[in-house]
């Protein structure tokens, strides 16, 4: 079996915060208690949509330490494939869900004198349960975090009321941003600044901490990739003797799994590494989408990330 | 079976389901390994040959009754274990080492070993928790303590030291950044020739340098990316190992002046009671608080005229060691004593084959046939 280890849970409160985001909170089936976890960590949500399954995966936001429940915030993509609009239109209060244990890459540096947030929009969600494990052990931070207004911004009220002197919040609509050279010139030695928005705000805070001479380690950041839709195409798997095709609203990763072939997987968001796949024969072009491999395999063709990934041309052939 | 003698003490209570050696690792070494230990002795080869792989498997039970059944084995050497330990930490303090960012991985350590243990055995260890008061009994040891989880005044010593002074098996807790593990705290003192004061702070690679052909077959690469994919939930295992003459826990570089010279004692009267096989159950569990590793690494040692007495093992440990490269003789430390090994382990193989797999097999196999 592939993916982390499965938890049975129920959903026992959805709560819509704005337009765009809902709240759900999930409770483990059998009343027993769900593993604590580390500020960062996300999920992956198992949606049976009919005959299909969709993984997704969402930053777990509650408590680490609370073990009763796990809350995830979604944002209504109505442009991807479905999964978050799946979530926010046929999910409803006492649904049975699966999820998968957690998994954390984008930890917190525990090496780190002041840990430095900088959050877009939905990027809010790893930062909400970081803070609250920063907060137990007393922990140095500070929170920017820019939303495009104020209907939009979840949770800012709240950051606010509780941290009025760490927390800072930008609404572009009335024009205001982050002073990124000022804000990153005054952090004291040994300040980590961790990233989570859209990829322009992750490419922005990085280049500009580079230019400023800051280590590449006291730089993190979380950038999960929802799978692209695309045109069609056919793969063949040699390993199992396959040949799949590969349609317009799904992943190639969810295809290798529909053919009912066991893939390992753990992000789903081009992150993690794990369903890393050896490309035996390519005729056409991989559009390589993840931030796994590097630029170098990219350019080889001769690897793919088929959580995010996908193929034109005439023919490729997997060792799966 | 090799008979024992009547005269080994016990140390224990009768409400508890082992019964537990009173014994030594260093001195007279009265270290002995019960018909009971024996026959659930790790041994590591699988196949009458022998090179490196990354050899990993699911840290989920295993067959009833073996070292492999329970998440932290305990055995028959546990007190006596423990003894040693706290010789070892009272002459050399910096054996155990934790770096300031480790405190909350220590925690971690702390909750994964009382939760395993008093699930796993009930008798021996108890742990009641409400809400952060928690109360920690050790029967075999005679421990009751109450303290207050992540509070680390309310311990005698820091998280880490205070659940390691109490389960058999090194630890080594790696932290986990910029894609590598860095080894940045842990308990050291049943070692393999290695010094944790000297690999404090040093990443995968970095710690794992010395080890020769490894590197070439790009082993420790595919390692490390398997090992920081590792999940809360689903730790896994696998065996290593190596040879030490007499049954020495404590083998480290800071006392090589003490042990090294013991290599050159053997002759072929003693080498079946004084040469032991060393293997190492090494597991790896992701931990939940700090998304730090622990790397428990367990340590068994078995003399050679006890593995001899099960004859597939007998059999296949004169045929790994026989055809071992030079270099991996070398670096486990036995390349100047290997021909006398052969010699004595020669007189257990008949040359009929061995069935696959590492157990004993005892009613099925052969018997020696010469």
């Amino acid at each position: 079996m592939s993916g982390a280890t499965k938890i049975g849970v129920r959903v026992t409160e959805i709560v819509p915060l704005n337009n765009l985001v809902t709240r759900f909170k999930f409770e483990p089936l059998d009343g027993s208690l769900l593993p604590t976890f580390s500020g960062g960590a996300h999920t992956v949500v198992e949606m049976k949509d009919g005959d299909r399954t969709r993984l997704n995966p969402y930053s777990l936001m509650s408590d680490p330490s609370d073990r009763n429940a796990y809350t995830i915030s979604v944002r209504r993509d109505d442009e991807g494939r479905g999964g978050s609009l799946f979530l926010h239109k046929n999910v409803k209060v006492g649904d049975e869900m699966v999820l998968s244990n957690p998994v954390n890459l984008f930890s917190l540096d525990l090496r780190a004198k002041k840990h430095l947030m900088i959050a877009g929009g939905i990027g809010i969600t790893p930062f909400m349960a970081q803070i609250k494990q920063l907060d137990r052990n007393h922990g140095n931070w500070e929170l920017h975090y820019s939303a495009r207004s104020e209907d939009l911004a979840s949770y800012a009220r709240e950051l606010t009321s509780e941290h009025p002197n760490d927390v800072h919040v930008y609404y572009n609509d009335k024009d205001q941003s982050i002073d990124l050279e000022q804000l990153l010139d005054g952090q004291p030695l040994g300040t980590h600044i961790y990233i989570c928005g859209p990829r322009g705000m992750i490419d922005w805070v990085r280049g500009t901490a580079k230019e400023l001479g800051w280590p590449r380690e006291a730089v993190h950041f979380e950038e999960f990739l929802a799978p692209k839709p695309g045109k069609p195409f056919e793969v063949k798997l040699a390993v199992s003797n396959k040949v799949i095709e590969v349609g317009e609203h799904e992943s190639l990763l969810e295809a290798i799994e529909r053919a009912g072939v066991d893939a390992p997987y753990l992000c789903r968001g081009g992150a993690c590494g794990q369903c890393e796949t050896n490309v035996l024969e390519c005729d056409g072009e991989i559009v390589h989408r993840d931030h796994w491999l590097e630029p170098d395999e990219h350019a080889s063709n001769e690897k793919i990330m088929p959580c995010v990934s996908r193929f034109t041309g005439k023919t490729l052939v997997l060792d799966r | 079976m090799v008979e024992k003698p009547l005269t080994h003490g016990v140390i224990g209570r009768d409400d508890m389901t082992i019964q537990f050696n009173d014994e030594t690792f260093r001195d007279d070494y009265s270290f002995y390994n019960s018909a009971w230990a024996i026959k659930r002795f790790p041994f590591p080869f699988d196949k009458d040959d022998y090179m490196y792989s990354v050899n990993m498997e699911p840290h989920a039970g295993g067959r009833e009754g073996s070292i492999f059944d329970n998440r932290f084995d305990v055995d028959e050497h546990y007190v006596s274990e423990m003894r040693d330990r706290a010789l070892v930490l009272a002459s050399d303090p910096l054996r155990c080492q934790s770096l300031p960012h480790m405190t909350l991985a220590g925690w971690d350590l702390l909750e994964l070993i009382m939760v395993s243990k008093s699930e796993d055995y009930p008798d021996m260890f108890e742990l009641h928790r409400d809400g952060d008061k928690w109360r920690w009994i050790n029967k075999p040891l005679g421990i009751d303590d109450s303290f207050t989880f992540l509070d680390e005044t309310t311990l005698p010593y820091g998280p880490m030291e205070y659940i390691t002074r109490q389960t058999q098996g090194d630890f080594a807790v790696l932290d986990q950044r910029d894609d590598n593990l860095w080894m940045d705290a842990g308990m050291i003192t049943t070692q393999a020739d290695w010094s944790l004061d000297f690999d404090i702070g040093m990443n995968f690679f970095e710690w794992h340098a010395p080890v020769p052909l490894a590197h070439e077959k790009g082993i420790f690469v595919r390692a490390l990316k398997f090992l920081l994919n590792i999940q809360q939930g689903s730790p896994v295992r696998r065996l290593n190992w190596t040879m030490t003459v007499n049954p020495l826990l404590d083998t480290s570089p800071e006392n090589y002046h003490k042990w090294g010279v013991q290599k050159t004692t053997l002759t072929p009267d003693n080498l079946g009671s004084k040469q032991h096989l060393r293997v190492e159950l090494q597991t790896f569990f992701r931990l939940p608080r700090s998304n730090a590793m622990v790397f428990p690494i367990r340590c068994y040692l078995c003399a050679f005229q006890d593995i001899v007495s099960v004859p597939k093992w007998g059999r296949r440990l004169h045929r790994v060691i026989r055809d071992l490269p030079d270099e991996l003789a070398e670096y486990k430390g036995f390349a100047a004593n290997r021909p006398m090994m052969l010699d004595y382990l020669a007189k257990f193989d008949d040359g009929l084959p061995t069935s696959p797999g590492i157990w004993p097999e005892i009613e099925t196999e052969p018997a020696l046939q010469k």
